[in-house]
């Protein structure tokens, strides 16, 4: 697993208190992991805090699922 | 040196309460729904009075709680987003309720900030020593200007007032206020002009939610380093309430447990301007606030405008 994937993964599982065992690349916020709407906002503000970035409105509301986090990281992170 | 000191408080809420239950009888909604997204369960909602009405009796609550008489009063200044009239201001209103006459009375317009930006105007306006005994007053009716079709929305207001009178002083007080706007954000959080019908509120929930949370974390940071303190040192936050959601936000960035959070959602919904000043007034009623402790109030609203108060009680 690759450095930004785990810690995309442990803010997901603290923001949205969910066991590291069910949180899978796959997993949607939403749907799998049981986040309302204002648990994917606090999630993208905490994946802003810790990869020190902003996520625009309109890219946030992309971000669905934990790849989709990951994959965001991956491009717009340096 | 003149100070400004909160010398009584006081507070009023109309008798009607329009529970999470009631509201699940006129919107598409839950309970469950609203309580895990707002952390509200009921709110108070008027019937026949107008912002006056509230504001005036928690005006009267705190001159009697400040031991002073209505008299006494130099200046009054009360911050509202829902007035009886478009004018006169109810700033004017109260003061003839009150059955005095004479000295300067206005409105201040902030939104849900307008409690800190009331402060701040009357604590410049103290401090100058031109006034001794200031009534500031957060009233609003929200209820008034929403929209019960509109259920993410609807379900956050409630109605009430909020009052300080803010008195001279050799010994603060209030130790510093800090306000601020930035009016590109206008049509996040506002009540457009509507040709079909009632203008009512309308809101970003998501985006405003975001900025309150960094915004509020910012304005924390500005207060605490202008009076060269830490977080450690505030005995008790005073938020606008908002959303439990983002008081939980904001304390956690305080590293503040929720127990030094002063928290009236539950009860009484957001009720914009007056929610800060009933906040204060239930927790010094309650015995939790006490004389000589360090408050921090802090406000988020429609503009945007937000802003902060450090308070030595």
């Amino acid at each position: 697993m690759s450095d930004i994937e785990q810690r995309v993964k442990k803010i997901v599982c603290e923001q949205l208190g969910a066991n590291e065992a069910d949180v899978k690349n796959a997993s949607s916020f939403v749907d799998d992991l049981g986040a309302d709407s204002l648990d994917t906002v606090e999630l993208v503000m905490a994946l802003e805090e810790e990869f020190d970035c902003e996520i625009p409105d309109e890219e946030a509301e992309k971000i669905t699922t934990v790849q989709q986090a990951i994959d965001y990281v991956n491009a717009n992170v340096k | 040196m003149i100070y400004a000191r909160i010398a009584g408080t006081g507070s009023y809420l109309p008798p009607n309460i329009l529970t999470n239950a009631d509201l699940e009888k006129m919107v598409d909604t839950t309970d469950e729904w609203i309580f895990s997204r707002t952390g509200i369960k009921q709110r108070h909602r008027v019937t026949d009075e107008l912002t006056s009405d509230l504001a005036t009796q928690a005006a009267r609550n705190a001159i009697a709680a400040a031991g002073i008489q209505a008299a006494d009063i130099d200046l009054i200044i009360v911050a509202t987003t829902t007035p009886d009239k478009i004018f006169p201001s109810v700033a004017t209103m109260v003061q003839r309720k009150l059955g005095i006459a004479g000295c300067p009375a206005f409105d201040v317009q902030a939104v849900c900030s307008g409690f800190v930006y009331a402060l701040t105007t009357a604590n410049h306006f103290i401090k100058s020593g031109q006034y001794k005994n200031a009534l500031v007053i957060g009233a609003d009716t929200f209820s008034r200007i929403c929209d019960y079709t509109d259920r993410s929305n609807c379900i956050l207001w409630g109605d009430g007032a909020g009052a300080v009178i803010l008195q001279t002083s050799e010994q603060p007080g209030i130790l510093s206020t800090h306000i601020h706007a930035d009016g590109n954000y206008e049509t996040y959080l506002h009540v457009p002009h509507n040709p079909d019908g009632a203008d009512t509120v309308v809101m970003e929930g998501n985006p405003v939610f975001k900025m309150a949370v960094n915004t509020l974390d910012q304005i924390v940071d500005e207060t605490l380093a202008a009076n060269q303190m830490q977080k450690s040192d505030i005995d008790w936050l005073v938020p606008h309430q908002a959303n439990i959601r983002i008081l939980q936000a904001t304390a956690k960035k305080l590293e503040m447990p929720m127990d030094k959070v002063v928290v009236t959602v539950d009860k009484h919904g957001n009720t914009s301007a007056a929610s800060i000043p009933l906040a204060l007034d239930t927790a010094v009623r309650d015995g939790r606030i006490q004389r000589g402790q360090i408050l921090l109030m802090e406000a988020f609203g429609g503009g945007f405008t937000w802003g902060s108060a450090l308070v030595k009680f």
